[in-house]
């Protein structure tokens, strides 16, 4: 059955994501609370997710391109991103900020700029992981079955 | 160092002696003994050169002062044994002088006896009494009285005018005596006719017959004689001379004989006038002394000269030869009564003294034993030199091999820290390149290449640690963690391993375990991952069992242990030691008495927890058990090839496990399996939160069918973790007859695969009895291997399992089983199992909350889970529109308020809140604005409940002191969001009844 092969897909896929650690046990919360009354409340923090940390990485960019770097500033960017990222459990970035975090409070330009580095391409990485797994997601829901739950 | 100033004074005493005094008392003023230790402290400590020099002075001053010393002891016994001879000398050599002198005294008596019989029977007789051959008779017979004369003569004092007659009477001549004696000049008479005297001899001994009617007065020497002697009127000797006949050198006594007695005070004239004839005695001093010496014992040790020193200029020899005049001589005067002749005796050794032996030995040995301890001296200085420099050579070399070693560490770290920042690069391009479109082996490549540079990062990453430890810079965290959900982590990241080789993987955690420790869980972790990680890539088949106990309790049932049954393991195969072997446990006993009370007694804050983990590998070959902990050594070249690893990782557990207080042992069995076993210390935490224990199963009975008590101890562990009370049951056939005569109900059932499988026949049979008792029927639950194909096997009875647990256990994996089998299940059950769940829906239930958060994320992600449980959400961005809208009256239950936003943080906002509604209650208490107004609300008080990331305790008190009323941590997770919700919601209401009824 399609909807067979796509939960399998979806279950390798989704646990490959989780071996390596893209996603955490925060995810699969989220995916609880997904009921009839919220059938896509995953996807829309989700994407809800990837706009903003989009925004927050640009917004990041910006800071520091600047001569004189706001660090504070730059800091409460990242304790965002670190707080979004925690919520849907994007767990690479989220270690990722955290890493950004101590840069920001030791004041260190070049470790930030390593950790904004990071953070975008952890960001692009994750991007892609979730919008694969939404599209898996509307198709198992188009195929007519139910995204399976993930455990871990 | 007695020794030492012993010798010191010794030599000060030597030194005393010798001319050296001066200089040491000088020394000695500047060292004295108190001085001297503090130098001596000095010195050894002090430089070493000087040090070097002042041993030097004072072991040359040693050896010079004990030459000097023995020198001088050989002076000292030397001038004794001298004295002492001379002494010898001296006392024989008078001894002789005496003895000639009392026989020469005897003689010269005997001399005068004769005299005296003389001029009694010859002068005052007349006819004379004595004639010449009575004379030589008598002093023939009386010789033994003059031992030292050879002969006597005695001549008259025969006047000129009586020459004549004389000459006729006696009927010879007078004759002159010459010198040369022979032949007697005749021719010289004149001479003789010349003289107013004579005095020639008359009587002579036998042996002497020759000189009678010799004129004394002729010869020089008689001539003298007989004139002093008549006038002294005592015995006078000549000076020695050469007897006539004898040639032997002798000396005449001479005698006068008087007419009259006379006084003792009569004048040389008188006693001239007196005068009438002399006698002579003839002392044959050579032979005399001689003979004497003969008489003497030793004469031939000693020469003996006697010499005449009337003249002192020119001295007689007497007797003896001319000796030299070395060595050593002594002198005693002989007094023969005569007071003008002087006589002296010189006595010497005839053997030249000896060699002092003693004192030569003596000295000779003084001064090799003060060379010796010299010597002994010098090599100590210079041995304990010689290991003081070694030793600070020594030191130099261990710190400089100290500091190659950190280096070599730091350089390690830091190498390795630069090559994993790259690294990470890397790998997320080559994930990102995963993610583009690739054909097939652009794909292998790509995952090949991903493969290689995580190895590459695992192994940087153990050598970073590796460094780190080696060069003391690990330091371990302490934060409070839940060791079952750390295992629980462990065992789901081995879940794919394992299901590839079908191994079992379990965790057993005793109760006795408390729910949060505090310590390094990242450390914990890594040494578990580690020694899992072993246990997986030599074991392929059986399985891994992981076990975590608190010391004491395996301390207690030791005993038991032991007779546990070989094949009561987890999946039936032997294990290598029946879990922890005598040898392992050896370890940990001999451990016990050294740490245990210490760390037990003193304080329960400690925990000393003994995790092993066992497997039914391949073991470890004998000879390789050795060097399992030494870093990059493993068991063969070959391991590496075949199972990958660098072989660190051991090591590093090692030392991580030394870090934390604990031992780390194993015990292993070629083909049977190795169980690692290791101890830590960790604390006790004081906080107790185990997410699991307040969930919706709680207060459920389970039973668990399992052939294997091991197996099912583990089954009983992950449900009594979940609240849930478990039954152990190892018969199958028992079970309908526990469902049914139980006093209690069983709500589920859980059945081990095998067990399932073994007696699947019995099952149906079971269930329909049940069904047929009208009972409540429990759910059956499958607990099966991931490897074991549950569709083919259990296809006969599927229809009755509610759901088929995958194994490994974990307590969320449980949970989430439990709550999927039992939700489906009537409504008893379901109401039973959504407790929580239900409550929070009623607790939250149309309740108005805020949400405050500037992350949109965040805002939708609280929206969207309170919303789960019936709550009516609203959401704010800032703390400053949650002010705005929490200014009384307002129609919030609740606040759930992010602590970190920008503009206006949690704390902030709380803090104004709380004033504004404490401004209001003291309004509405003085009754300055009516109650109406605030919707009849007499206390003013929204909950607030914090969201953080961070769940510290400094966080805590911090949401605690500005008025918040609690936290939940962020993300929300539905227990902590039921209890805090609970406890906040119920409060205030109570509150405000009790307001109320005031």
């Amino acid at each position: 059955m399609e909807s067979d092969r796509l939960q399998k897909l979806y279950i390798d896929f989704a646990s490959v994501v989780f071996r390596e650690g893209f996603l955490d046990n925060q995810y699969t919360q989220l995916q609880q609370l997904q009921d009839e009354s919220e059938p896509k409340f995953v996807l829309q923090v989700g994407t809800l997710f990837l706009e903003d940390s989009g925004k927050l990485i640009n917004g990041l960019r910006s800071i520091l391109d600047q001569q004189d770097v706001d660090f504070e500033k730059l800091d409460a960017c990242v304790r965002k991103l670190m707080g979004s990222s925690a919520s849907i459990g994007a767990r690479r970035v989220k270690n990722v900020c955290m890493a950004f975090h101590n840069s920001c409070k030791k004041g260190s330009k070049e470790g930030c700029l390593k950790c904004l580095q990071q953070v975008a391409q952890e960001y692009l990485l994750v991007k892609r992981k979730l919008e694969t797994l939404f599209k898996l997601e509307t198709q198992i829901l188009a195929a007519g079955g139910s995204v399976p739950l993930l455990s871990q | 160092m007695n020794w030492f100033i012993d010798a010191q004074i010794m030599e000060q005493k030597t030194g005393y002696l010798s001319d050296k005094s001066n200089l040491w008392l000088e020394l000695l003023k500047k060292f004295s003994i108190k001085d001297w230790k503090n130098n001596l402290c000095n010195r050894l400590f002090g430089s070493k050169k000087v040090r070097g020099t002042w041993w030097r002075k004072l072991l040359l001053l040693w050896i010079i002062g004990w030459f000097l010393g023995s020198l001088w002891i050989f002076w000292f016994m030397n001038s004794q044994a001298v004295e002492k001879r001379r002494e010898m000398l001296a006392s024989m050599c008078d001894e002789r002088a005496r003895m000639l002198q009392d026989q020469f005294n005897v003689s010269m008596n005997h001399l005068q006896a004769l005299a005296i019989l003389i001029s009694t029977f010859h002068h005052a007789k007349d006819p004379s009494a004595i004639d010449q051959i009575t004379f030589a008779r008598y002093a023939e017979r009386t010789a033994f009285e003059r031992p030292l004369t050879s002969g006597v003569a005695y001549a008259v004092k025969v006047l000129r005018s009586e020459r004549e007659q004389f000459e006729k009477q006696q009927g010879w001549k007078i004759k002159r005596m010459d010198s040369t004696e022979q032949p007697p000049a005749r021719e010289e008479d004149a001479d003789l006719e010349n003289r107013d005297e004579y005095a020639p001899v008359i009587f002579a001994q036998d042996t002497y017959r020759h000189v009678i009617s010799f004129d004394m007065l002729t010869g020089k020497e008689d001539r003298e004689n007989i004139l002093r002697a008549r006038e002294s009127g005592k015995g006078v000797l000549t000076a020695p001379f050469r007897l006539l006949k004898s040639r032997r050198l002798g000396v005449i006594l001479t005698y006068a004989v008087y007419k009259s007695e006379l006084t003792s005070k009569a004048t040389p004239a008188e006693r001239i006038q007196a005068a009438i004839g002399y006698l002579g005695g003839i002392f044959d001093v050579e032979a005399l002394v001689d003979k004497l010496l003969h008489q003497l014992a030793c004469k031939h040790s000693m020469m003996v000269n006697v010499y005449d020193k009337t003249n002192p200029d020119e001295p007689i020899i007497m007797y003896g030869s001319n000796m030299t005049n070395v060595g050593l001589y002594h002198i005693s005067t002989l007094n023969f009564g005569d007071p003008i002749r002087k006589h002296e005796m010189h006595c010497r050794f005839k053997q030249k003294s000896p060699l002092p032996w003693l004192a030569i030995t003596t000295s000779i040995g003084t001064l090799v034993i003060a060379l010796l301890v010299g010597y002994i001296f010098h090599a100590t200085v210079s041995r304990i030199a010689k290991v003081e420099d070694d030793y600070r050579q020594m030191m130099e070399l261990k710190g400089r091999a100290e500091t190659a070693d950190v280096a070599k560490s730091q350089f390690l770290a830091t190498v390795s820290h630069e090559i994993r920042t790259p690294m990470n690069g890397v790998l997320g391009m080559l994930q990102m390149l995963m993610d583009t479109d690739l054909d097939i082996t652009q794909e292998d490549y790509v995952r090949t290449a991903q493969a290689s540079g995580k190895a590459l990062v695992s192994l940087i990453n153990e050598v970073l640690d590796q460094a780190k430890i080696e060069s003391g810079k690990l330091e371990l965290e302490a934060v409070p963690f839940d060791l079952r959900a750390v295992l629980d982590d462990i065992l789901s990241l081995f879940y794919g391993k394992a299901q590839e080789k079908g191994l079992e993987l379990a965790v057993y955690v005793s109760d006795q375990v408390p729910d949060v420790l505090v310590g390094d869980h990242g450390r914990i972790r890594q040494i578990i991952t580690n020694l899992i990680g072993n246990s997986i890539k030599f074991t392929e088949r059986g399985h891994i069992y992981l076990t975590v106990h608190i010391f004491e309790e395996v301390l207690n049932s030791l005993d038991k242990e032991v007779e546990v049954h070989s094949t009561d393991t987890l999946c039936g195969f032997p294990v290598a030691n029946r879990r922890r072997s005598w040898e392992s446990f050896k370890n940990f006993k001999l451990e016990l008495p050294a740490s245990d009370p210490s760390l037990l007694s003193t304080s329960s804050n400690h925990i000393n927890l003994i995790i092993s983990v066992e497997d039914t590998g391949v073991g470890i070959p004998l000879e390789a058990q050795s060097r399992v902990f030494t870093p990059f050594m493993q068991v063969g070249p070959s391991i590496s090839r075949i199972h990958g690893g660098t072989g660190i990782g051991l090591s590093i557990s090692k030392c991580l496990v030394g870090l934390m207080k604990g031992e780390i042992g194993f015990v292993s069995q070629p083909q049977i399996g190795s169980t690692f076993t290791f101890t830590v210390v960790l604390t006790r935490a004081c906080t107790n939160s185990n997410e699991y224990k307040s969930s919706e199963f709680h207060g459920m009975i389970a039973l668990v069918v399992d052939h294997r008590p091991a197996r099912a101890k583990v089954t009983k562990y992950h449900l009594q973790r979940l609240g849930v009370n478990a039954i152990l049951e190892i018969d199958p056939n028992q079970v309908l007859s526990r469902l049914t005569s139980g006093t209690s109900t069983i709500n589920m059932v859980l059945v081990e695969k095998e067990t399932w499988s073994k007696d699947s026949s019995i099952w149906p049979f079971i269930i329909s009895k049940l069904k047929g008792n009208q009972l409540d029927i429990p759910k059956i639950l499958l607990l099966a291997n991931p490897t074991s194909s549950v569709k083919n096997n259990a296809s006969s009875s599927m229809e009755y399992i509610s759901t088929i647990i995958t194994k490994p256990l974990r307590a969320s994996m449980l949970q989430v089983s439990l709550r999927r089998a039992m939700g489906c299940g009537d409504g008893e059950h379901s109401r039973n199992g959504r407790l929580p769940q239900l409550s929070l829906r009623g607790l939250l239930h149309e309740k108005q909350i805020l949400v405050v958060d500037d992350n949109i994320v965040n805002l939708r992600v609280a929206f969207g889970a309170l919303k789960k449980y019936g709550a009516e959400v609203t959401c704010a961005e800032s703390g400053k529109k949650a002010i705005g809208m929490l200014k009384p009256p307002h129609k919030f239950d609740a606040c759930f308020m992010d602590i970190q936003m920008p503009e206006m943080d949690g704390f902030e906002a709380t803090k104004r809140i709380r004033e504004m509604e404490a401004d209001i209650n003291k309004q509405i208490e003085c009754r300055e604005v009516p109650v109406e107004t605030f919707e009849n609300v007499l206390h003013w008080h929204v909950p607030i409940l914090a969201m953080t990331a961070d769940v510290i305790q400094a966080t805590h008190e911090e949401c605690l002191r500005c008025g918040m009323d609690g936290y939940v941590s962020k993300p929300f997770e539905g227990e902590q969001l039921y209890r805090e919700v609970t406890r906040f919601f119920k409060q205030p209401q109570k509150r405000i009844d009790n307001e109320v009824k005031c």
